[in-house]
């Protein structure tokens, strides 16, 4: 481990907190060209994040400490969740602290302290968001487990950087259980993400609501933290997406030159990203909550078809 | 100078446990001297048999003969690796479960103190013997004294009848299991007749006596273990025990099926054949899928932990099944991980069980209550046994950096080598067992979910609730140490692998140890760095520095402010405790997708109801579709034997002539 790698590494973590409000912005400027409406301006979520640091957090009278340490929680765990995905370089010091499955394993920890918030006021929203947040998390995490199988069996290993590496070095063979584990994957992380089809962040409908009805009660700093958290997961699923599907650009050592060029490689990709993801969200609705098991579902078995090609088809490969 | 052999030291535990029981009944009714003195004395005995066993694992085996048992027969005692791995479960969890009995018994509550001090060392003492027997008749002496004794603690307030009942099947199940493990130990004699285990290991069975002693061994440790079919003694016996009772059957006693299934597979049997761990594996992701989703829709806090813990149970047994499979095709590198996974997740298991089980103890002292509808906001008065809890249910869900973790990661790390098999479809099929393996670890995120936030968070659902107290001193020292290990073992996995990787080397002649020690204490890699590693230290450590720096650097430059006020609730003002989820409301997504696998009873309102009711009753298939058929059958056919016992003499003598005309025309000359 040099001071040269800590170094990118403590850069890729800042760079993380750093564009993933931006990437927030990016995102719902392009859905709102796409809805024809005016847009927000592309720096709001730093204006929202500010002005909600700014704020008194108003804490309801039953709250425990609990809720008080949940938000600095699900930060800690996304912020570490971009540590380890490789967006930068492959090579970064923190790579083998968690492989692909603890990956899912630290989404799951920030999901459990974000849906054990949301009981504790014990509120009706609470509750509700609690429960729905812990169904799409258990019909996705099944899903993505299998993805990563797939990516894990292509790459003889389970952890991030060596299957980038892998899939980055490979000769141009269109390997058919990646479409699927990409599909599979896409679907996933619209529902984790808290996206149109399965949620809507954009509305505080009551009968529609997952992420929002769990967040209702936090104001002020803490809410500051839940916001930026969430922006850090989609910019998370963002690079480790393109990272797993689209490993070029990335360096992989830690030379300084490679390291320079894979930052505006990433901005383009996660540029494009974002307007696909827009694009996506303008042209489909939003579905009932009982719809979401169907479409989770769906993965899940694109994510199985995957696997099951890998090993029919791809074995001998 | 002759040293104190392991054997004999864990002996002398077994003696001082015993002692300890007995020493009860010298004044049965003095609370003060059995839960002050005896219960801590039996913790440290609990301490020294876990040291010991841990000093002794990896060194060769020692054996013992002790001179009581049948005449020729005498007891024999072996202490290996394997055995001294469960001995060191037995003991370090043991030691947290005594110290919280300490403060648990109260006056009052069910048998005398001084028996249950007995019955519980008996139980202890039993366990101990069962995992150091090495011949078939200690070993059943043994494992009918855990049977007893556990009977006589789930039926320690046999003033309800319900109790009576859940400890009446439990005992009649667990005698089921005990002829299956009989016949099988007989099996395996082959007809010599000799019972000791190193006879055992002598014989050469063919492939079909083989299976046969397998699958009843399976049978036989799996009705102890809580395995489908015959699970349904857990869910009635756990929430009818005390609870430091039920912890020591949840987290220790079910292992002890696991090491009969252990030295019945791999050390008493010689090489299994490949078919034996599907079945292996089939049987436990049935009792996985079926034990989260039955765990998930409880409304009865025990139950929910008593149906996970067949899940957990399951888990194990897919980890031996996959074990079974790589070691028949000889491929024991990769059997080795999977052994690694089995054993580290009982002794996981283990540990966030038995804190999970002590925490509903302690709920249900301070608030006499075990319905989850009843419960809620248990956080402000309970704040010990709040966050202890919340250590054992991350644990529970399988989330790192907690001890469930670990052994689940191993155990997907196994089934993503079994493409390697050379078998045609069994390499195809096993990855997706894999599949479901990862649906029942987010199930059990949601079950834990749902136990945690109705029993400790939200407003409480009943105005008793505001007396419940926290913990006494005594169960937080139990609560603590159970804590610690599950923490411990979350973040030092190569140092404990170090430790139990001696039984991997003993049952599969190689282990992981030399890999994992090679990248470091702090990294897991039980392959290569390269091929997937896992650092739970530094996961921690970054976590922990996350919260505690993002804390300072808002406070410092934004502010601190803060005030309070009443919840928002998108401005709704009827926010009583009764507009939060049920239990039943928090589960009813999963009845609602699984509808299939459950017996469900509804009776829902409609609009013309003067007094609108909605209630649901979720039943196991098993009870209809198996057991009370099975229960019939055995009462119509004992109804048909009545029928021949009139009751009156002439028609005994009848019988007895007749039998005597029968006789002497088969028996002639």
């Amino acid at each position: 481990m040099s001071l040269s790698g800590l170094l990118w590494q403590l850069f890729a973590i800042v760079l993380a907190l750093a564009l993933a409000p931006l990437l927030t912005g990016w995102v719902n400027q392009c859905r709102a060209w796409l809805q024809n409406r005016s847009a927000p301006p592309l720096l709001q979520p730093y204006y929202m994040l500010h002005k909600l640091f700014l704020k008194d957090v108003v804490l309801a009278h039953g709250a425990s400490p609990l809720f008080r340490f949940a938000p600095f929680a699900v930060f800690g765990c996304m912020l570490l969740a971009c540590a380890i995905i490789p967006t930068l370089s492959t090579d970064l010091p923190f790579a083998p602290t968690a492989d692909t499955i603890a990956l899912v394993g630290v989404f799951g920890l920030a999901r459990i302290f974000i849906s054990l918030a949301a009981m504790d006021i014990g509120t009706a929203f609470g509750t509700l968001g609690g429960r729905r947040e812990m169904l799409v998390g258990f019909l996705a995490e099944p899903a993505l487990l299998m993805v990563i199988f797939t990516m894990a069996m292509i790459a003889q290993s389970t952890s991030v950087a060596t299957i980038v590496e892998t899939l980055a070095h490979r000769e141009f063979v269109i390997y058919p259980s990646l479409a699927f584990a990409g599909i599979a994957f896409t679907f996933v992380s619209f529902a984790e993400n808290a996206r149109v089809p399965v949620d809507n962040p954009a509305t505080h409908l009551e009968l529609t609501m997952i992420h929002e009805a769990m967040i209702l009660e936090y104001s002020g700093r803490h809410l500051a933290l839940i916001e930026w958290a969430a922006s850090l997961k989609l910019y998370a699923y963002s690079c480790l997406g393109l990272a797993l599907f689209f490993p070029w650009g990335i360096a992989e050592g830690d030379s300084f030159l490679g390291l320079l060029i894979s930052i505006p490689v990433l901005v383009a990709k996660l540029a494009i990203g974002g307007v696909l993801l827009a694009f996506i969200e303008s042209i489909n609705a939003k579905v009932r909550i009982f719809r979401a098991p169907e479409f989770l579902g769906t993965a899940f078995l694109f994510a199985v078809l995957g696997l099951l090609v890998r090993l029919l088809l791809e074995n001998r490969v | 100078m002759p040293t104190l052999l392991a054997i004999d030291a864990l002996l002398i535990a077994a003696c001082a446990w015993l002692a300890i029981g007995l020493a009860g009944l010298a004044a049965p009714r003095n609370l003060r001297f059995i839960s002050k003195l005896l219960f801590p004395l039996g913790a440290a005995v609990g301490v020294l048999a876990g040291l010991t066993s841990l000093r002794f694992l990896g060194a060769p085996a020692e054996v013992a003969v002790l001179a009581i048992g049948l005449p020729g027969l005498p007891f024999h005692l072996r202490l290996d690796s394997l055995a001294a791995v469960f001995v060191l479960l037995l003991g370090f969890a043991s030691t947290g479960i005594s110290i919280f009995a300490a403060g648990y018994f109260r006056k009052g509550e069910g048998a005398a103190p001084g028996l249950m001090c007995l019955q519980y060392h008996i139980f202890l003492a039993s366990m101990l013997l069962v995992l150091l027997a090495d011949d078939a008749y200690a070993f059943m002496v043994a494992w009918e004294g855990m049977a007893l004794s556990s009977f006589f603690l789930v039926t320690t307030d046999h003033r309800h009848a319900e109790i009576r009942r859940a400890g009446y099947l439990y005992l009649l199940i667990a005698h089921v299991g005990a002829i299956g493990i009989l016949l099988s130990f007989g099996v395996m004699t082959a007809g010599s007749g000799d019972y000791s285990f190193a006879g055992m290991r002598a014989q050469q069975l063919s492939p079909f006596w083989g299976s046969a002693a397998f699958l009843l061994a399976l049978f036989g440790f799996g009705a102890k273990a809580g395995l489908l079919p015959v699970h349904v003694w857990l869910p009635e016996a756990h929430p009818a025990a005390p609870s430091p009772v039920s912890a020591m059957m949840s987290g220790v006693m079910l292992k002890t099926a696991i090491y009969g299934l252990l030295r019945v597979s791999f050390d008493l049997l010689g090489e299994p054949l490949w078919w034996w761990g599907v079945v292996a594996m089939a049987v436990g992701l049935a009792s996985a899928v079926f034990g989260v989703l039955y765990s998930t829709v409880q409304s009865d806090m025990k139950r929910l932990l008593a149906y996970s813990s067949i899940e957990n149970i399951g888990l194990l047994a897919v980890a031996l099944g996959l074990t079974l499979i790589f070691h028949a095709y000889r491929m024991e590198a990769l059997a080795a991980l999977s052994m690694t996974a089995l054993l580290y997740h009982c002794l996981a298991h283990a540990g966030f069980k038995s804190l999970l089980f002590l925490c509903t103890g302690s709920v249900l002292h301070a608030t006499r209550e075990r319905s989850l509808g009843k419960l809620g906001g248990l956080i402000h008065r309970m704040p010990w046994v709040a966050w202890l809890a919340l250590a054992g249910v991350i644990a529970s869900a399988g989330l790192p950096p907690l001890s469930g973790f670990v052994s689940e990661w191993l155990l997907l790390q196994a089934f993503l080598f079994s493409p390697g098999l050379p078998h045609p479809w069994l390499n195809m099929v096993v990855p997706v067992a894999a599949a479901v393996v990862a649906l029942v670890a987010a199930l059990a995120g949601f079950a834990m979910v749902k136990f945690y936030g109705i029993v400790f968070l939200g407003q409480m659902r009943e105005e008793a609730l505001k007396d419940a107290h926290d913990a006494g001193p005594w169960e937080r020292i139990g609560l603590v140490w159970l804590a610690g290990l599950t923490l411990a073992l979350g973040v030092l996995p190569s140092a404990v692998i170090a430790f139990i990787d001696a039984a991997t080397q003993q049952l599969l002649g190689t282990g992981l140890a030399d890999k994992v020690r090679e990248h470091g204490w702090w990294m897991l890699a039980p392959i290569s760095p390269d091929r997937a590693s896992y650092e739970p230290l530094i996961f921690l450590a970054t976590i922990a520095a996350a919260v505690l720096l993002g804390r300072q650097l808002v406070h410092r430059l934004y502010h601190g402010r803060l005030r309070r006020s009443a919840a928002w609730d998108c401005g709704y003002v009827f926010q009583g405790p009764r507009a939060q989820d049920t239990a039943e409301g928090f589960s009813q997504p999963i009845r609602r997708i699984f509808e299939p696998m459950f017996r469900m009873e509804r009776h829902f309102p409609t609009v013309r109801d003067g007094k609108p009711y909605y209630s649901v009753k979720v039943e196991d298939h098993f009870w209809h579709g198996l057991y009370l058929p099975l229960a019939r059958l055995v009462s119509g056919v004992s109804a048909l034997i009545t029928g021949l016992q009139g009751g009156r003499i002439a028609i005994y003598l009848l019988y007895s002539f007749l039998t005597l005309i029968v006789l002497l025309l088969v028996a002639r000359p």
